[in-house]
């Protein structure tokens, strides 16, 4: 993507969508005199997976907290379609919460913990025992129906608390890092699973993280906050490859932050330059790692072209990861870049590197506005 | 880990302790049970049934001792009603107001038993303050009498007495559950209502079974109460005891009641104990 479209992009704010399931509008919450959400906006597309990804203490689960019913906005709506959903109790909201540690009911049953928001809402006796053994089948629970919940593990009980949300068939499922407590295997099992389930049964999913592979691995869009503002909103292909600010460049994935001066459409940090259409005057530049290229050190290799910049530098480090080695790149004064280069054998002393002037895209520095 | 110099050094004053204190005077009072007294007021040192089979076959032993379990259950239930709902505000509602509130149970227990006996004398009395204020409202006119020296005055007195002990362990069960379970009720569509029914107030039961335990147990041993302003009729199995002990000189007899008691209220914890178990499992 160039420049300019990611910045487009980026000022459409993919905040708003067609037919939103439910609709945020400037939420403020303060717990006391601390503003934790200081106004929020933002479109949950029907259908779509969404995650709220931020650090702690950002407010992603005070977010998902009001949207469940749990804590009152200060001020500010939640629409869900016609649904003024800030004016309604908790229990009358047709949303359902995965809870970051199970709140599986200690004294019922799995199947009876699962039948809770069914009997809750009077469904017909009849039709309870087939739609629970529907919903643990889905988690693949089935054969636990009868088991006490201090039986089985965290993993277990994880599947029942989401087997417990979506028999309620929610409109939205919100999840607070559900999958925090599980060990890395299990994790990395369950965000597969949780993908496809959510493309199974439909429903929108509002999944809160602070784990950035994570929202990038399950998200059709990623929503990343920052002490209480939104800092950008689109999918996370689009925030990896077109960064709105230097935050989100750097929480989504690895990123050399390069200050530079730009004068006549030629942007310097250090000894590096490269062209830009970006304006005159002081700015910061985002460049991922894999965008450098190793030039190989023949005399049969051509010179750069306008849309590539090449520059210099000294081999600090190289750290082996397999496909991909990382290279710190010591480029005089100040600047150290670091490059993920697939196979290029083991390096010394100066070499030559490139990439492509559009890979570095302009961010801004700062709070989000 | 630990030594076993330092094991036998935290063992033995327990140990000891629970001897010398508990385990003698109890097999003491369990010889004496087995005894007699003679004509001249001497303890006869012959093995017998006697003490037992006099308890069984008199009425007035067993027609106190139901008496005494009938105001120890009206006490519980009381205790209940009163400490449940309490307990419910301080932990789930109270907000700031929790430690205040909190402090306001736990003060009355540092009052004297014998202070709040003497209170309740002046207000359930035929000039007190109970039928004062009933005859200046010309609800009644002339004192109600059955308000002291009754069983009903003993309930009233051991309940606003015991109260606290059954409201703590009320309290302490439910400041154990976890408020998400409340949150994932609400979430599954459960009223409040519904929510109390089936989250909170089956979590709280192993409290509720705790604190009822207390007010029974404590009720169908006391003695003060019934002494202060229950009267003839008010009269409990302790005050029989008591006075076995004491007036009428029958220490036998009175250590064969004694043991009934004991083994009356053991069974009770055993058995409230075995609830609790069972309760916390499930």
């Amino acid at each position: 993507m160039t420049e300019a479209a990611a910045h487009a992009a980026v000022s459409a704010s993919a905040a708003a969508v067609a037919t939103p399931i439910l609709s945020i509008r400037q939420v403020i919450k303060r717990f006391g005199q601390r503003p934790v959400l200081r106004g929020i906006t933002l479109d949950v597309a029907s259908g779509e997976f969404l995650t709220i990804l931020g650090e702690s203490g950002s407010g992603k689960t005070t977010l998902l907290r009001l949207i469940a019913g749990f804590e009152d906005l200060d001020s500010g709506e939640i629409w869900m379609g016609a649904e003024r959903l800030d004016r309604i109790p908790a229990h009358r909201r047709q949303v359902n919460t995965v809870f970051q540690s199970y709140a599986i009911f200690p004294h019922l049953s799995v199947f009876e913990n699962v039948a809770y928001g069914l009997r809750a809402k009077f469904t017909p006796k009849s039709e309870i025992p087939e739609r629970v053994t529907k919903a643990l089948a889905m988690v693949k629970m089935d054969e636990f129906a009868q088991a006490a919940p201090a039986k089985l593990s965290g993993g277990q009980q994880q599947r029942v608390a989401l087997a417990r949300a979506l028999v309620n068939r929610p409109r939205v499922l919100l999840l607070d890092e559900p999958l925090s407590a599980l060990d890395a295997n299990l994790r990395r099992q369950m965000q597969v699973e949780l993908k496809s389930l959510q493309r199974e049964v439909g429903i929108t999913f509002i999944f809160v993280t602070h784990d950035q592979e994570e929202a990038m691995a399950l998200s059709d869009r990623v929503a990343l906050l920052r002490a209480g503002l939104l800092e950008q909103v689109a999918p996370p292909r689009e925030i990896y490859g077109g960064p709105a600010t230097a935050y989100a460049a750097q929480f989504i994935g690895q990123t050399n932050l390069l200050r530079t001066e730009v004068r006549d459409g030629i942007a310097s940090a250090g000894s590096i330059t490269w062209r830009t259409f970006g304006a005159t005057g002081t700015a910061t530049y985002s460049l991922r790692p894999e965008c450098i290229r190793l030039v190989a050190e023949s005399a049969s290799v051509p010179s750069a072209d306008a849309t590539t910049a090449r520059f210099r530098g000294c081999i600090r480090n190289q750290s082996f990861g397999g496909a991909m080695d990382l290279i710190e790149i010591d480029c005089g004064g100040a600047h150290t870049i670091r490059a993920r280069i697939a196979s290029p054998g083991i390096l010394t002393g100066e070499r030559e590197f490139e990439f492509t002037a559009n890979d570095a895209v302009r961010v801004r520095e700062g709070e989000p506005d | 880990m630990y030594s076993r110099a330092y094991k036998t050094a935290v063992t033995i004053p327990p140990l000891l302790w629970v001897t010398v204190f508990l385990l003698v005077p109890y097999a003491i009072l369990f010889c004496y049970s087995f005894w007699s007294v003679s004509a001249a007021q001497a303890i006869v040192h012959n093995w017998n049934l006697q003490n037992y089979l006099q308890l069984a076959r008199n009425p007035i032993y067993l027609q106190v001792l139901f008496r005494s379990m009938r105001v120890a259950a009206s006490v519980t239930v009381l205790a209940l009603l009163l400490g449940y709902p309490l307990a419910y505000y301080l932990s789930f509602h109270a907000a700031k107001r929790k430690d205040l509130l909190y402090q306001l149970v736990i003060i009355p227990l540092w009052a004297s038993y014998l202070v709040r006996g003497y209170a309740w004398k002046t207000i359930l009395g035929s000039d007190g303050v109970l039928n004062g204020f009933l005859q200046y409202l010309h609800i009644t006119h002339r004192p109600v009498e059955f308000f002291l020296y009754s069983p009903f005055a003993v309930i009233i007195t051991l309940t606003h007495i015991y109260t606290p002990f059954t409201l703590l362990p009320i309290y302490a069960s439910l400041e154990h559950i976890p408020r998400n379970l409340v949150e994932a009720s609400h979430d599954l569509g459960a009223s409040p209502w519904s929510t109390f029914c089936r989250v909170i107030l089956p979590l709280s039961l192993p409290g509720v079974l705790a604190g009822a335990t207390f007010a029974f147990v404590l009720t169908l041993g006391d003695f003060l109460a019934p002494l202060l302003v229950g009267g003839p009729s008010g009269i409990m199995i302790s005050n029989v005891v008591v006075s076995l002990f004491g007036a009428a000189y029958n220490w036998p007899l009175g250590a064969a009641i004694s043991f009934c008691m004991m083994l009356l209220v053991v069974t009770l914890l055993f058995i409230t104990e075995r609830l609790e178990e069972r309760l916390a499992l499930s």
